[in-house]
């Protein structure tokens, strides 16, 4: 399965969430809605302080269990790629693949009743651009690519830099990695 | 704290119900597309797409963009990358452009100001030709009865270019922006005064090239100014010593080698000790300072008295770190880069602290150097033949009143004093997108005395701020978005010009400036200075003399010309700087023949009273100011602005995180609520919020009467003696707690 | 200190600042499939074990309800979803990893089958429709012959039942996200919830005084049973990760400790097993009937439990610097 991976540096990262507005306008996301956000967390006391700034979406996991739950096959990995994607025609707004994301939040509920998430925009991954978030972000934090190739920038990042996932005892095997 | 957005039975709100309303309106619209098998909306892109060159105006870095509109409707904004302020990369407002074209609570028709038969006052609406006739009228009164030149100009933004023309047409040099006194014009003036330029917007630092750079209190990230960030992201990326002095853990501070977290109010002592140091360790750039600079020896004996040892109870910055941070700074010479700053009216002593920051910068050869502050250039772009402007009367320094004897362009506050009062000097302004009340602070019972005493007060603005409240007639203009301006030509490392063009027709009976100028114009009978039918012939015009053409601008947004001057100093390159000396002023005489300090002098600031916190504020990044809090995609990501409190102080004063307080001053100003944000991120002795926040034109539908307005509870202001500048740093305040 | 805040306000309806997808008409969907499940059970095996005599209520009566019950329970599953157009979706694929189809599918095989019993018992379950059972043509004839099959018919339908009680017992359990969801104890304390309703509901109903007991005696039993593992249940969620204690913590003494205590172990589980033994020692007749009735609420108060507290818990929790409320200006 070819494997697309987001790599984000926090040491670059400034919470600007440049990439949630570009999420919103390129994705015409609904009102109100958000398929990214940003996560600020800060360790120590005054004035022994470190701060992590990280831009969190939809891991795009490769064993996603939003998939496995969904009884419709409306969750599904795009084209045997780990890209997550709803298809709207199949979805009854059951919700089970919103209870079954251990990341939270994941998923949202689009307007008009289907599910709607993070797409990887694979719309533009393939015509060879990155996702609107990565290429809005003024500080050039986040980096795309294919895990396959042994010489894409992400796979590059992630074999010279320390990096972490989100909540990895889930066992959901997330893409979406963090420089750190 | 968790379950927000529940009503006190745990039964969801509103908002919920509204979503599930229109899904059932959904279902409806969707059943006949399901029929058809679809009911999934086209991917994004797919329809008929339209691309618009534009330079933004969500802040005033200008970045060049451009604006998508997919089968008629906005889509998205997206960076130029011919661009040097964007490098194909908006900030976070830039990207959210199209919310202020569709916000719906913008101005739609002129409107004037009327007295009801119970007098009261109201704004009712009017036509163009109305509105302008009206405002022709009494600026011709003025004229007759006191003279052209007591018209003033207080003005904001890229579109004021063409006011600053009509209003120097009609015969008054009496403009002033908040950019000079509330913002940047300490930092301009000190660096003048040193190296006879300033540093300009945008600045003229070289960070992606820098090793060490040295932040000032400038916050970087938060404060997103585009090339800025993306330079300092380069300067990371190449591993640069990154020194951030700021009583906060700012973003940049997070991201730094060294945080210093200095007491407020003390920084030009601690400039003063790195001088010291570098002096005392003989680690300066000798060879740069004698063949550039003069007064080093008077320097050199007036820091003496700065030790680290001395500086360190005054800031509260150890004297070991105080050494280190310096040779940090010296070993990376002369790619080291002193952060000249930005927002730089602070204590009132911000011209001299801006001055240490450029001596300082001067010991370590950094202006004119790789890494540090390199020369800027412009295209020489010829000025569409009108007429010589009249000579005025006056201009702006009739306001000063003879003080202020360094500022070289109006000082806003002075503008509004002196339009105070029966005999006052000014009669009648213009505002252009600057949001007076909110923007300078503590000025709200100025403000009122003066449009007492006006005869007329025109505003014009996109939006129904604070400030239209005090106008005679408030024109709408239409946004960045619909129309043209002039071309943009900043000093950058690259000369360049960008174009901005309609992307929209303009919405409702909205009007671009030029349009409003002009009309202007014509009524008071200065045709000549408005020979155009449409702006867009002046920019053809423009760029025909440079062998470009606007229709050539439509297609690439952005040209790049080449450099005549290099960008650095060479090796030994002789230099005349543009100073009564010729040379870098470390020592400044013009500043000794009027009597004020001619090397920085450090004096100690007041602390707060007991109970009392320092009242520290700055931006954020997901706004501009209170231009952007109303904007539909930026108030989803930061509809309110929070209390910074340090825990210790949460506890103390039984602070919860998420709770609503409200501040107050020592003089009895008592803020608008705001929700507090217990963070170890900030000094106990201080709280911190973003400005912009607390707006009270409920016609602002989105960002009314949420979060809480610094301007307001700064009454106790510093002014700076040398140029005017609005302090706003030495003011106190103490938390409230609303009573449940 | 570790500060960890969202710090763009994310208010993604139902998601933030708890999750909140699925509501009553899940607990209501469940509970009443797990007491459908109940039912089948008790009128299935009724008829295997042909106790007429003993449970003529059971054995003939009971088995009407299942299929109005789990309709009602299929109307709110229904009425939950988002996307209700769509709901013809379940039936044109079936996915092998998902629980959620295996109960689709489950509840089409329910029908036929519950149909059948119905049936096989009716003329003796329900006499008042004999007379018109006459008045549709073949009618007799197939019920003659469903009769004599009862018991086979019963074979199937025990499977089913169990299949059934299961499904809505893992249901929830599947879902690994959910860390109080998440254990091998919540399918068992389902289906035994799921038993312990069907008895009540026979008890409850039951004309016969020896069937009354009968059921009450297996309702008994169930409880402790129950009991039992609801004590395992905290047991595990006390020794488990950090999402798990905070669950154990709201049950035991937080918001939810009085829905626990209270309305859950108390009305449910331990009033309805004190009158229920009353009862059969012959004390506090009057009183012990709405025993039946307490078992069945505190078996919906146990899905209302489950279902809002397991959306509660969740590996990453982040608060929000800003106040979500104020994303209601927006239109
Ligand atoms: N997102 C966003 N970006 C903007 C703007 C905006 O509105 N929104 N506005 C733009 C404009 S016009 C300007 S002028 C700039 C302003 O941006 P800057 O020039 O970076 O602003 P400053 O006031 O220097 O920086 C504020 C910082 O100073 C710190 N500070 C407070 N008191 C002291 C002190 O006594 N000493 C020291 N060393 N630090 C102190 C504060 O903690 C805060 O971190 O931002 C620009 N960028
Ligand atoms: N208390 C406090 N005061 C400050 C600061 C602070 O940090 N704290 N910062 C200071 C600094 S650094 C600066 S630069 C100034 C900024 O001061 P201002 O420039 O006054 O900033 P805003 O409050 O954003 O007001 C901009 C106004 O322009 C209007 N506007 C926006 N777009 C357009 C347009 O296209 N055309 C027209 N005609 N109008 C438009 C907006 O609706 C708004 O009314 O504030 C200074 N004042
Ligand atoms: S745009 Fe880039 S820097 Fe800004 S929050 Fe997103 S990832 Fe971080
Ligand atoms: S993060 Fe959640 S929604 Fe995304 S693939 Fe993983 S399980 Fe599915
Ligand atoms: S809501 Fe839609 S996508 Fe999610 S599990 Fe149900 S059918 Fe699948
Ligand atoms: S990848 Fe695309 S859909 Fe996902 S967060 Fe980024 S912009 Fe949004
Ligand atoms: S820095 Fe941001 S808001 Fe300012 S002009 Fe550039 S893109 Fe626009
Ligand atoms: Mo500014």
């Amino acid at each position: 399965m070819a494997r697309y991976a987001m790599v984000i540096d926090t040491k670059l990262c400034i919470g600007c969430a440049d990439c949630v507005v570009a999420c919103k306008t390129e994705n015409k996301v609904p009102e109100g809605l958000n398929r990214d956000w940003v996560v600020e967390a800060t360790q120590g006391t005054y004035p022994k302080l470190e701060t992590e700034f990280r831009s969190e979406r939809c891991n795009h996991c490769s064993n996603a269990t939003c998939v496995t739950m969904c009884p419709t096959g409306a969750s599904h990995h795009w084209n045997g790629t780990n890209i997550v994607l709803v298809d709207p025609n199949k979805c009854t707004g059951c919700k089970a693949c919103i209870s079954a994301c251990p990341y939270d939040a994941r998923l949202i509920m689009h307007p008009e009743g289907y599910i709607d998430k993070c797409t990887f925009c694979h719309h533009r991954v393939e015509k060879g651009m990155d996702p609107a978030c990565v290429s809005a972000c003024p500080t050039k934090c986040m980096h795309f690519g294919l895990l396959d190739d042994p010489n894409s920038e992400v796979s590059q990042l992630l074999r010279t830099r320390k990096h972490k996932v989100l909540a990895p005892e889930t066992g959901n095997d997330p893409n979406v990695y963090y420089l750190i | 704290m968790l379950n927000q957005n529940r009503g006190p039975d745990g039964v969801s709100m509103n908002r919920r119900d509204f979503i599930k309303i229109s899904g059932l309106f959904g279902l409806g619209a969707a059943a006949p597309a399901m029929l058809a098998g679809c009911a999934a909306r086209p991917l994004p892109g797919q329809g008929e797409v339209v691309r618009t060159p534009t330079f933004c105006d969500m802040c005033f870095w200008k970045c060049a963009a451009y604006a998508h509109i997919e089968n008629g409707q906005p889509w998205k904004i997206i960076g130029n990358d011919d661009d040097l302020h964007s490098k194909g990369r908006l900030c976070t407002r830039g990207t959210a452009g199209m919310g202020a074209y569709e916000d719906p609570d913008r101005l739609r028709r002129p409107l004037i100001r009327v007295t009801g038969a119970d007098g009261l006052q109201t704004f009712r609406e009017a036509s163009w030709d109305e509105a302008l006739d009206y405002i022709a009228e009494r600026l011709k009164k003025v004229e007759q009865r006191h003279g052209a030149d007591r018209l003033a100009l207080l003005n904001h933004g890229y579109g004021a270019h063409h006011f600053q023309h009509l209003v120097r047409a009609f015969g008054s040099a009496s403009i002033a922006e908040p950019a000079f006194a509330q913002c940047r014009g300490p930092r301009d003036v000190g660096f003048e005064l040193t190296y006879g330029e300033v540093i300009g917007s945008p600045e003229r630092t070289d960070m992606e090239h820098s090793r060490c750079i040295v932040l000032i209190g400038s916050h970087i990230g938060e404060n997103l100014h585009n090339a800025q960030v993306q330079t300092l992201a380069d300067a990371m990326r190449n591993d640069v010593t990154l020194i951030t002095v700021d009583p906060r853990f700012s973003v940049p501070a997070s991201k730094s080698k060294y945080w210093l977290p200095i007491k407020p109010g003390t920084d030009i002592a601690l400039l003063l000790a790195w001088m010291h140091v570098l002096i005392d360790e003989g680690l300066y750039d000798r060879d740069y300072i004698e063949r550039y600079a003069t007064g080093f020896e008077q320097l050199k004996r007036h820091v003496a008295r700065y030790s680290p040892e001395w500086v360190y109870l005054e800031t509260g910055i150890e004297p070991e770190t105080i050494r280190r941070t310096a040779r940090e700074m010296a070993a990376a010479a002369p790619a080291t880069l002193i952060h000249p700053g930005r927002h730089t009216t602070w204590y009132g002593d911000d011209t001299q602290r801006s001055r240490a920051i450029a001596i300082l910068n001067a010991l370590l050869g950094s202006w004119g150097r790789k890494g540090g502050l390199y020369n800027k250039e412009s295209v020489s772009l010829p000025h569409y033949p009108v007429p010589e402007y009249p000579e005025a009367r006056s201009d702006f320094r009739a306001a000063h009143a003879g003080r202020f004897p360094f500022a070289n362009s109006g000082v806003t506050t002075a503008v509004i004093e002196a339009s105070v009062g029966a005999d006052a000097h000014y009669k009648a302004w213009i505002v252009y997108g600057t949001n007076l009340p909110m923007t300078i602070p503590g000025i709200r019972p100025t403000l009122q005395a003066a449009i007492d005493s006006l005869d007329l007060v025109v505003v014009v603005d996109t939006m129904p701020s604070e400030v239209t409240g005090y106008a005679d007639v408030v024109l709408p203009e239409c946004t960045y978005l619909e129309r043209y301006d002039d071309l943009r030509n900043s000093g950058e490392r690259v000369p360049s010009l960008a174009l901005r063009m309609p992307v929209f027709e303009p919405r409702y009976d909205s009007k671009p400036g030029w349009w409003i100028a002009k009309q202007l114009g014509h009524r008071l009978g200065l045709e000549k200075y408005f020979p155009w039918d449409d702006y867009a012939e002046v920019i053809d015009w423009q760029l025909k003399q440079l062998g470009s053409s606007l229709e050539e601008m439509k297609r690439i947004g952005v040209k790049n010309f080449p450099r005549k001057r290099p960008l650095y100093f060479a090796p030994g390159q002789d230099v005349r700087f543009f100073t009564p000396s010729g040379k870098i002023e470390l020592y400044s005489q013009q500043l000794a023949d009027k009597g004020f300090d001619p090397i920085p002098e450090y004096t100690r600031p007041e602390s707060p009273p007991a109970g009392y916190y320092h009242l520290n504020y700055g931006r954020m990044p997901a706004h501009t100011f209170g231009k952007t809090t109303n904007n539909h995609l930026l108030f989803q990501l930061a509809p309110e602005n929070t209390l910074w409190v340090n825990p210790l102080v949460a506890s103390e004063r039984g602070l919860v995180n998420g709770e609503y307080v409200r501040l107050a001053n020592p003089d009895g100003v008592v803020s608008n609520q705001i929700r507090v944000r217990v963070t170890e991120r900030i000094r106990p002795d201080s709280v911190f919020m973003a400005h912009g926040f607390g707006h009270r034109s409920r016609k602002l539908r989105l960002t009314h009467d949420v979060g809480a307005d610094d301007s307001e509870l700064m009454t106790r202001l510093k002014i700076d003696p040398l140029m005017g500048g609005t302090g706003m740093r030495g003011n106190f305040v103490t938390i409230i707690k609303e009573a449940v | 200190m570790l500060e960890e805040i969202l710090i763009t306000a994310r208010s993604n309806p139902h998601i933030d600042p708890v999750l909140e997808v699925w509501n009553w008409q899940i607990s209501v969907y469940l509970f009443l499939g797990g007491l459908t499940a109940g039912i089948m059970f008790f009128s299935a095996l009724m008829q295997v074990l042909n106790k007429d005599e003993e449970a003529p209520f059971a054995a003939n009566g009971l088995a009407l309800l299942g299929p109005i019950a789990l309709s009602l329970g299929m109307t709110t599953l229904f009425l939950d979803l988002s996307h209700k157009l769509f709901v013809w979706r379940f039936y044109t694929t079936f996915q092998p990893t998902s629980p959620m189809s295996y109960g689709a599918w489950i509840l089409v095989l329910f029908y036929p089958v519950s149909v059948l019993q119905i049936l096989s018992t009716l003329r003796k379950g329900y006499p008042v429709a004999v007379p018109y059972i006459g008045r549709v043509p073949l009618l007799p004839e197939l019920l003659d012959w469903l009769e004599v099959r009862r018991r086979a018919i019963a074979w199937m339908a025990l499977p089913i039942a169990v299949g059934l009680g299961i499904y809505t017992g893992i249901l929830l359990s599947a879902f690994s996200a959910r860390p109080f969801w998440n254990t091998g104890l919540l399918g068992p304390l389902f289906l035994v919830s799921g038993l312990s309703t069907g008895a009540a509901l026979t008890a409850l109903i039951a004309r016969n005084h020896g069937e009354r007991s009968l059921f009450t005696r297996i309702d008994i039993g169930l409880i402790v049973a129950e009991m039992l593992i609801v004590a395992l249940l905290l047991v595990n969620l006390s020794t488990g990760a950090r999402p798990q204690l905070e669950a154990a913590a709201k049950l035991l003494g937080g918001s939810y400790s009085a829905m626990f205590w209270g309305a859950f172990v108390a009305v449910g589980l331990l009033v309805p097993l004190l009158l229920e033994s009353f009862e059969l020692r012959g004390l506090m007749r009057r009183v012990a009937v709405i025993a039946p009735v307490l078992v069945l609420v505190g078996g919906y108060m146990l899905r209302v439990i489950a279902v809002d507290l397991g959306q509660e818990t969740t590996w990453i929790n982040y608060e929000s610097e800003f106040n979500p409320q104020l994303l209601e200006r927006l239109r």
